[in-house]
């Protein structure tokens, strides 16, 4: 006979984490956390650098050091965890196929699924840059690993593609072990890392940080020699005539994160053609029932303390679901318009909402002294005055019930920029 | 006197500042467009701190290193050295999150403490 479980959680890191322990502190007592890494944590563990646990727990953590945190709340509350397995294949009448080297292939069959995969770097294939596939050549995740957890330099003098968080910190990590990192080449004309990192791994260090640059061509037979940067105009094309060459032997690529739902898409899960996760409504519930998702196969977030918090709210919403069934009202649509890139939730169950529900999203270009405009139709809802809005950066707004005019369909939101005085 | 030009990492407006030092005290700040920018500025220009962060190697460990950090942040200036010292060190496993691996790292008076476990082999 098939095992069944009430509810499976896909995934062990910062997101499955905090969603077992909230499913568990609603009174859901049969949970099990499926990981296909051998320890829990997730990526958590290989970003041994500080700055986690701010919001959550007003100290500045190592990666590690935040996921032992939940690990341990997992560990009190005895909820079971099936590590070395990797789940397969997820169908829509959630029924989970796993396999391990363990326990072989095994299914079984839960009442409701918390999708929690995370994301993954996108790789050099996605580029098209031309030249040789030597060796050498490393996605900055990779790298990570490979030095903070496996103890091996992937190289000694190092160009990076891509000047997101995980480059910047890769960039004082290789040169802290000794390497030589000749720059940080970033294709648009600012950076999508935090300030905080620009100037702490790239300036403290005098690394050059190339912006409107990209890499050109790869060099090098069987092991990278080199590559060409060039400078790139608007449209991001390069320009003739701004080549140079560097020679190095490793070119880290820190160029966007993916969200991993080959499962959700089994499942028939629908997602969103802007964030690559599911679509979800407040509950973070997915079109699928009794499927939610939270993390970053979600949306890609920028910091753990969000994706915990938005993981306990799936746990929750998992446990309701367990315990009271599929609620489904209205549905008031989340659109973004002008500026602002997607929501997450895409909408919002009227009926059913809690008091207050935060909108996640993030905007298209950099902005200064802009706001951010909630409409219902033409009435305005909320504005808020930001001195700054940067696409690296996630902004929230909280939307209470109170606030929301009984007859509407939809709420607007929007960048609206120049006249925030 | 002179001037030193700064990234102020308070926030990500990222105001560029201008500090003003005479025999090396900050006297004025400029650019700055509130309060942690000023604080910001004259702490950088004085006494810079950085948390460090890196890995030692193990012996007969589950896993060939163990993350570490300062148990707080250290002068700037001491960044490489503690660096460097890291990396010539080598511990016996088992440790556990929050082990002192070194009581006072390159002479800066801070502990190097383990922030995760690692089990012997």
């Amino acid at each position: 006979m098939m095992r069944e479980v009430q509810l499976a959680i896909i995934g062990g890191g910062p997101a499955g984490l905090a969603a077992a322990v909230a499913a568990y502190d609603k009174g859901v007592r049969d949970i099990v956390i499926i990981e296909r890494d051998g320890e829990l944590g997730g990526i958590l563990n290989q970003c041994i650098h500080a700055g986690f646990g701010l919001h959550t727990f007003g100290q500045e953590l190592s990666g590690p050091e935040y996921a032992a945190r939940f690990i341990q709340q997992v560990k009190e509350r005895e909820i079971p965890c099936m590590l070395n397995t990797m789940v397969l294949d997820f169908s829509e009448e959630k029924i989970l196929t796993t396999t391990s080297r363990a326990d072989g292939l095994q299914q079984m069959k839960a009442q409701a699924v918390i999708l929690a995969m995370g994301c993954r770097e996108r790789p050099r294939g996605a580029l098209n840059i031309p030249g040789t596939r030597p060796a050498g050549v490393w996605s900055a995740g990779t790298a990570q690993r490979l030095v903070n957890m496996e103890g091996m330099m992937p190289g000694r003098e190092v160009v990076i593609l891509g000047s997101g968080d995980i480059g910047l910190i890769m960039a004082r990590r290789m040169t802290m072990e000794g390497a030589k990192v000749k720059a940080v080449a970033e294709v648009l004309p600012y950076s999508g890392g935090l300030k905080r990192n620009i100037v702490q791994c790239l300036e403290d260090f005098d690394i050059p940080l190339l912006l409107s640059h990209t890499v050109v061509e790869i060099h090098g037979k069987k092991r990278l020699e080199g590559v060409t940067l060039a400078r790139v105009d608007e449209q991001r094309c390069p320009v003739a005539g701004t080549e140079q060459y560097i020679s190095c032997d490793t070119l880290l690529l820190s160029v966007g994160l993916l969200p991993e739902n080959e499962l959700s898409v089994q499942a028939g899960v629908q997602l969103s053609g802007i964030t690559g996760g599911p679509v979800v409504g407040d509950d973070l519930s997915t079109s699928v029932d009794g499927v939610f998702a939270c993390g970053n196969v979600l949306h890609v977030h920028d910091l753990v303390d969000f994706v915990s918090q938005e993981a306990a709210q799936a746990g929750e919403s998992a446990a309701r679901y367990l315990q009271r069934g599929n609620a489904c009202g209205p549905k008031i649509q989340l659109r973004a318009v002008n500026g602002v890139r997607y929501t997450v939730p895409s909408y919002i169950d009227r009926d059913h909402m809690a008091e207050s529900v935060t909108v996640r999203f993030r905007v298209g270009h950099p902005y200064r002294d802009a706001a951010i405009g909630v409409y219902a139709g033409e009435r305005l809802l909320r504005r808020i005055p930001k001195r700054v809005l940067a696409p690296g950066e996630m902004e929230k707004v909280v939307l209470r019930r109170a606030d929301l005019p009984e007859d509407i369909n939809t709420v607007t939101f929007c960048v609206e920029e120049g006249n925030s005085k | 006197m002179n001037e030193r030009i700064l990234t102020c990492i308070g926030c990500p407006l990222g105001c560029l500042l201008t500090a003003t030092l005479e025999n090396g005290a900050v006297t004025n700040v400029q650019g700055n467009t509130c309060k942690r920018g000023d604080d910001y500025a004259r702490k950088e220009c004085t006494t810079p701190e950085r948390m460090v962060t890196g890995t030692i190697r193990v012996r007969n460990g589950s896993a060939p290193v163990v993350s570490v950090r300062t148990s707080v942040p250290v002068p700037k200036h001491k960044v490489m050295e503690v660096a460097a010292v890291m990396s010539d060190t080598v511990i016996d496993a088992p440790i556990v999150l929050g082990d002192v691996v070194l009581a006072d790292i390159a002479d800066t008076g801070t502990a190097l403490i383990a922030t995760r476990n690692v089990t012997e082999k």
